[in-house]
């Protein structure tokens, strides 16, 4: 398997299988977007959103599961979390440009005042650094301590967009719960991963062994 | 092209449904065999018909009604594929893929409570108890949408004199058909069922009222709230309650289902008032369907305020909203 996630051409296939979902919006055009098209589109990109935080919160428990020999999959997160990113990026721009039509006063009041906007906001906002210094040289010149606990904030932001999507609804939960459900399995497999490594662990101040490091690095 | 029909035409005269259903189906076998002309994008659309997919009938000798706005109407398709009938999924386009078996026919109307007739009304009987009026109104969801819609009925308050309601009756409460059976979704709806509605006796019998028989001239697609509905233009959509069963004069305020599923968000009154806010939301503006920008200015009472603000004088709005 790894051999596949190794292979180049493997990452040029994920890329376009990662545009799929834009792509069919855009095959579909207006006339598939229903009787109610800024919210269909808001709905589709916010969607997506939650997909690849999850795909991308997903890379480092798959990794670490070894008879699947998925460890390359770390090639990809950056990838997933830059895409989770670009369906952000439409979502608040769908907002803004024709639920809000451009108007930037209502936006913060909005932000401001409802709290399902102030949620999916900040979730948005603390997207943004980690696009920035998602590059190779980025980690390089922040430290990979100091990068890693910045790229924390990924979990802040899959809890806030299951809380945004919890708060918008109506009545119906259904779906917002099951994606609630899949964050709480990913996010309480690094607390658990996280403990039991710390019992594992030597006394502190003594240098951890290689192992250990890596699932940190998650 | 429209077919003339006898002007005696019956409720039940309406095709029988699976005949309609077949001619579809006839005709989305024709598509296919034509070739693959047809694929890709349309097939989509042959899952999830868009366009008309449902029974509905011409209605015969609809007049022009008052309180039409001028407004330019909404495409069809737009008020039969987007709907909130929770009973029948809580997504938009759910109502008008599983609502199409609902079955609407034999249908009545029970009318009861503090009345001095109670009776239970036939849809045949409703169809025949006043001339049918179109009334093009205004339509705006508590979430921040809007449609312009040719409904067909007549003034509520012309049924509601029949049964001559006592002196006692100040409320009006109404109830939506329940069927587990029919309504298989109906645990998702996150809200209690069946679903119930009520006006104070004074709004009820406003003539803006009105209960509605159909809409584009036809009877009411199933997801529009097939066979019989209240539409009440000078507030938000979830007010006009779909499928009536139940009519009930009383004497207290009755209870209604979004305010029971959320009081702070809900209220009994639910005008539209675009100076008091939803609590998630703004109700300033909505957008017009089937368009993009949430840029029309809400009217307060929807634009009706000339005809029914005088039901609320001395009322703190804010407080009963």
């Amino acid at each position: 398997m790894n051999r596949i996630l190794t292979n180049k051409w493997t990452k040029v296939v994920v890329f376009l299988l990662c545009l799929i979902p834009i792509g069919i919006l855009a095959w579909e055009g207006p006339s598939g977007w229903g009787a109610n098209p800024t919210q269909f589109l808001e709905h589709a990109t916010g969607d997506w959103i939650l997909r690849f935080l999850a795909i991308t919160l997903a890379v480092s428990p798959l990794r670490k599961i070894k008879i699947l020999g998925l460890t390359q999959l770390i090639r990809f997160r950056r990838m997933f979390g830059l895409f989770a990113f670009f369906y952000a990026f439409l979502h608040f721009s769908l907002y803004l440009g024709l639920d809000r039509v451009l108007d930037f006063s209502s936006v913060w009041a909005d932000v401001v005042k409802r709290p399902y906007i102030t949620v999916g906001f900040t979730g948005f906002v603390l997207m943004i650094p980690l696009a920035i210094t998602s590059t190779a040289g980025m980690v390089r010149r922040m430290g990979y301590r100091r990068w890693q606990l910045l790229h924390r904030l990924i979990y802040v932001s899959a809890v806030a967009g299951v809380i945004h999507f919890y708060w918008l609804v109506k009545s119906d939960v259904h779906l917002p719960l099951i994606y609630a459900g899949i964050m709480a399995v990913l996010l309480g497999w690094r607390v658990y991963a996280w403990f039991s490594d710390r019992g594992r662990k030597p006394a502190r101040g003594t240098p951890a062994p290689k192992a250990a490091s890596t699932v940190a690095a998650s | 092209m429209l077919l003339k029909r006898a002007p005696d035409l019956k409720y039940s005269d309406v095709t029988p449904r699976d005949i309609y259903m077949n001619r579809r189906k006839f005709l989305y076998g024709m598509g296919l065999a034509g070739g693959l002309a047809l694929a890709g994008k349309n097939l989509a659309n042959l899952a999830f018909p868009s366009t008309r997919a449902y029974a509905s009938t011409k209605l015969p000798g609809v007049v022009k009604g008052p309180f039409n706005t001028d407004e330019k109407v909404t495409p069809e398709g737009t008020v039969t594929g987007y709907n909130n009938y929770y009973e029948f999924g809580t997504d938009k386009g759910d109502p008008a893929k599983n609502a199409q078996k609902f079955v609407t026919s034999p249908w009545s109307v029970s009318v009861e409570g503090e009345v001095a007739k109670p009776r239970k009304f036939t849809m045949d009987e409703i169809l025949k108890l006043a001339p049918l009026e179109e009334r093009i109104y205004r339509h705006r969801c508590v979430e921040g949408w809007s449609i312009v819609v040719p409904w067909v009925g007549y003034s509520f308050s012309t049924l509601a004199k029949l049964v001559e309601p006592n002196s006692t009756a100040r409320y009006v409460a109404f109830e939506t058909y329940f069927d587990k059976k029919q309504m298989p979704l109906w645990g998702r709806a996150g809200i209690e069922l069946p679903y119930v509605e009520g006006l104070r006796l004074d709004e009820a019998m406003h003539p803006l009222a009105l209960l509605t028989v159909g809409m584009y001239g036809e009877t009411l697609p199933n997801q529009d709230g097939a066979p019989v509905r209240m539409v009440l233009p000078w507030k938000y959509g979830f007010k006009s309650i779909k499928s009536l069963v139940k009519i009930k004069f009383v004497k207290d305020q009755p209870p209604t289902t979004w305010n029971i599923t959320n009081a702070h968000e809900y209220g009994f009154y639910s005008n539209v008032n675009p100076k008091v806010d939803h609590p998630r939301w703004s109700q300033a503006k909505e957008v017009r369907l089937p368009g993009f920008f949430k840029n029309t200015p809400t009217q307060m009472f929807n634009g009706y305020g000339d005809q029914v603000a005088s039901l609320y004088n001395g009322m703190d709005l804010k407080k009963n909203y």
